[in-house]
């Protein structure tokens, strides 16, 4: 036994000493400068406060957190619902092929980040893609605004994340063996009964680790709101960089940033519970 | 009364090609109205896409299939008054015991009182009514397979359906439950449709067995039959153990070298010198050690070994012209030994000739 756990000791070393110095250990660092005054010039001065994070709390910064969880919100709402008939369909397809599928839902992920929202805002502009497109066909006379508005940040934020959201609900439903389906329908369920009363419950982790993932993802986001809300939309990412990089006020962007740790570590956990208690409601379902 | 020879369902010339095999093969057979029907065979001889058929889940290539006198060919399966049992039982994870088998009542939305009055009612019959809030992770094998029933049972469908439904289940209770299902069939007075591989569970429990072999029936009848007078060869080496002696068509049996002619009713189809085979059943040969009488047909053999099955033994000969060892069922009375060599004798009576 002993030496079993020395194993597994030894294998999770690497991964967990990369996890504490560039992970445990900044967070740490962020937590501290939190409860600091500033310094006159930027920096820290080491005089206990917590004014920051009441700071935090005052109405103009509470509402670019309400903000950020509404458009995160939304995003994740459009995500679940674009994500769940695509991962069903890729279910659908005869096994063999389903790899590729997935393979394709991935693809985005081969380029960059940042050029892939840079690539939304050709397509966005006032003389992009589709303004011109739909000139073209005549269904508009003036170009329409769509970008540099909460429009293309929820876009993009979808964009960017819908794959992940589409794997997790992919993965549930792979797990749910096709004959619980079939009993439903050979018992008198139509269809569309059958997806509410039995797939639907049964994916439900799936969806609420998608929907908590892009929910988290969504709300810190600083690239997408930055690029293509164009300093319009404020969301707590960027209002985190302008205090560490404009402001230079240290110690109440690390106060927004635990505070929004905070949040994710709320909704992680009650995700966990959740699934947790799924997986209790279906006991060997997995097998 | 309902008439037992009436149909339920008549299955016309029903295939299925699944790209470049053919998985059913022109079946045409009836279910009659309150029989205990198993489509037996081995694996991949199409029984369970047959009953996938019957149920609506694959549609067949060609053919059509009649419940009474209408065609439902292409009815959907939720719309079939026909239900299946799946072999991985297929209870939904998270409803009760009581939710699953309430579900095929609220499809067809019954009113609340009816449905509980007949869930209560299946649950009482399947012997479960201590257990009607367990989810299914909280049940045994055994108490799973009766909710799968139940559930099943509730609808009052026309035709039971059931995919390998002792599959799951060890020895002990599937012996059990052979005898139970059998009971519940005919006390629900339901046609039962149960696919199987096993050659025991059919002949225990069906009324009909349809032997299936590469998407054809090979033989249909009852299991007496299909025992005493296999048609062909596969049906008498797939149900129970035989012994068979090749050879040529003979006056009044078959030349099998060097035994000699061995006597048997020949079927009219073969003429003297077609190849053909004679069986015997283990449980019809018995063992002499001086000259047997004319009036049996004898071979010599050496006894190999004797397998003790506590009821009786199971004596293995080597003879001559046989492709494995002659199988001789003993009461267990009788001894022998080792490298003996004695007469394997039987009644021609009890012997088939097979082309």
């Amino acid at each position: 036994m002993r030496s079993r756990r020395l194993h597994a000791l030894l294998l999770a070393t690497p991964g967990l000493a990369w996890l504490v110095i560039f992970m445990i250990i900044p967070c740490l660092i962020v937590f501290f400068y939190s409860f600091f005054e500033r310094g006159t010039y930027g920096g820290i001065d080491y005089v206990f406060t917590l004014g920051n994070f009441a700071r935090a709390l005052e109405p103009i910064y509470l509402t670019i957190f309400l903000d950020s969880a509404r458009i995160a919100g939304i995003a994740t709402v459009i995500a679940l619902l674009l994500a769940y008939p695509a991962a069903y369909a890729i279910t659908l397809a005869p096994p063999g092929r389903q790899s590729r599928y997935l393979l394709l839902v991935m693809l985005p992920f081969w380029s960059n980040y940042l050029i892939r929202t840079y690539a939304w805002i050709v397509l966005l502009n006032r003389e992009g893609l589709i303004n011109r497109g739909l000139g073209g066909l005549g269904v508009i006379d003036e170009p329409i605004s769509l970008l540099y508005n909460e429009f293309a940040v929820i876009v993009g934020l979808i964009y960017n994340y819908l794959p992940f959201v589409i794997l997790s609900i992919y993965a549930s439903l792979q797990r749910l063996n096709p004959e619980i389906r079939e009993a439903s329908e050979d018992l008198g369920a139509p269809a569309w009964r059958t997806f509410l009363r039995v797939t639907l419950p049964l994916t439900l982790p799936g969806v609420a680790a998608g929907g908590v993932f892009m929910f988290v993802l969504s709300i810190g986001n600083f690239i997408t709101p930055d690029l293509l809300g164009g300093g319009r939309v404020h969301m707590v990412g960027t209002l985190v960089y302008d205090q560490f990089l404009s402001a230079r006020d240290w110690p109440f962007g690390a106060a927004l940033s635990m505070t929004l740790i905070a949040i994710m570590l709320l909704l992680l956990f009650l995700q966990a519970v959740l699934v947790n208690r799924a997986q209790r409601d279906r006991g060997t379902a997995h097998a | 009364m309902i008439d037992a020879a009436a149909p339920v369902i008549r299955l016309q010339d029903f295939s299925k090609q699944f790209g470049l095999v053919t998985a059913v093969d022109r079946i045409s057979v009836d279910f009659k109205e309150g029989e205990f029907f198993a489509l037996l065979g081995p694996s991949g001889c199409g029984k369970t896409t047959l009953l996938r058929m019957i149920a609506g889940f694959e549609t067949p290539s060609a053919g059509r299939m009649f419940l009474g006198t209408d065609d439902v060919t292409d009815l959907r399966p939720n719309r079939r008054p026909v239900n299946l049992m799946f072999q991985s039982y297929a209870l939904f994870p998270h409803m009760s015991v009581r939710g699953n088998v309430a579900y095929g009542l609220e499809m067809e939305r019954l009113p609340r009182a009816e449905i509980r009055r007949r869930v209560d009612e299946v649950l009482e019959m399947a012997k479960l009514s201590e257990l009607t809030d367990r989810k299914p992770d909280r049940l045994s094998g055994g108490q799973k397979q009766r909710v799968a029933l139940a559930r099943a049972l509730v609808k009052r469908p026309r035709v039971l359906l059931l995919d390998e439904p002792l599959a799951a289940l060890d020895k002990k209770l599937r012996q059990e439950m052979q005898l139970e299902l059998k009971r519940l069939q005919h006390e629900v007075g339901i046609t039962f449709v149960v696919v199987t591989h096993d050659q025991e569970e059919a002949l225990v429990m069906a009324d009909r067995i349809a032997l299936m072999r590469a998407g054809r029936i090979e033989q249909l009848g009852d299991p007496k039959t299909l025992y005493e007078q296999p048609a062909t060869r596969f049906v008498a080496d797939f149900i129970g153990v035989a012994n068979f002696f090749d050879g040529t068509v003979a006056e009044g049996g078959i030349l099998a070298p060097p035994h000699g002619v061995l006597r048997g009713a020949v079927p009219g189809e073969l003429s003297q010198g077609d190849s053909a085979t004679l069986t015997v059943r283990p449980e019809r040969i018995f063992l002499k050690t001086d000259k047997p009488s004319e009036a049996d047909n004898a071979v010599r053999g050496e006894v190999i070994d004797l397998a003790y099955h506590g009821s009786d033994v199971s004596v293995h000969l080597s003879v001559a012209n046989i492709t494995r060892h002659l199988v001789v069922r003993l009461s267990g009375e009788e001894t022998y030994r080792p490298g003996q060599s004695v007469w394997c004798c039987w009644n021609p009576a009890h012997a088939r000739i097979l082309a």
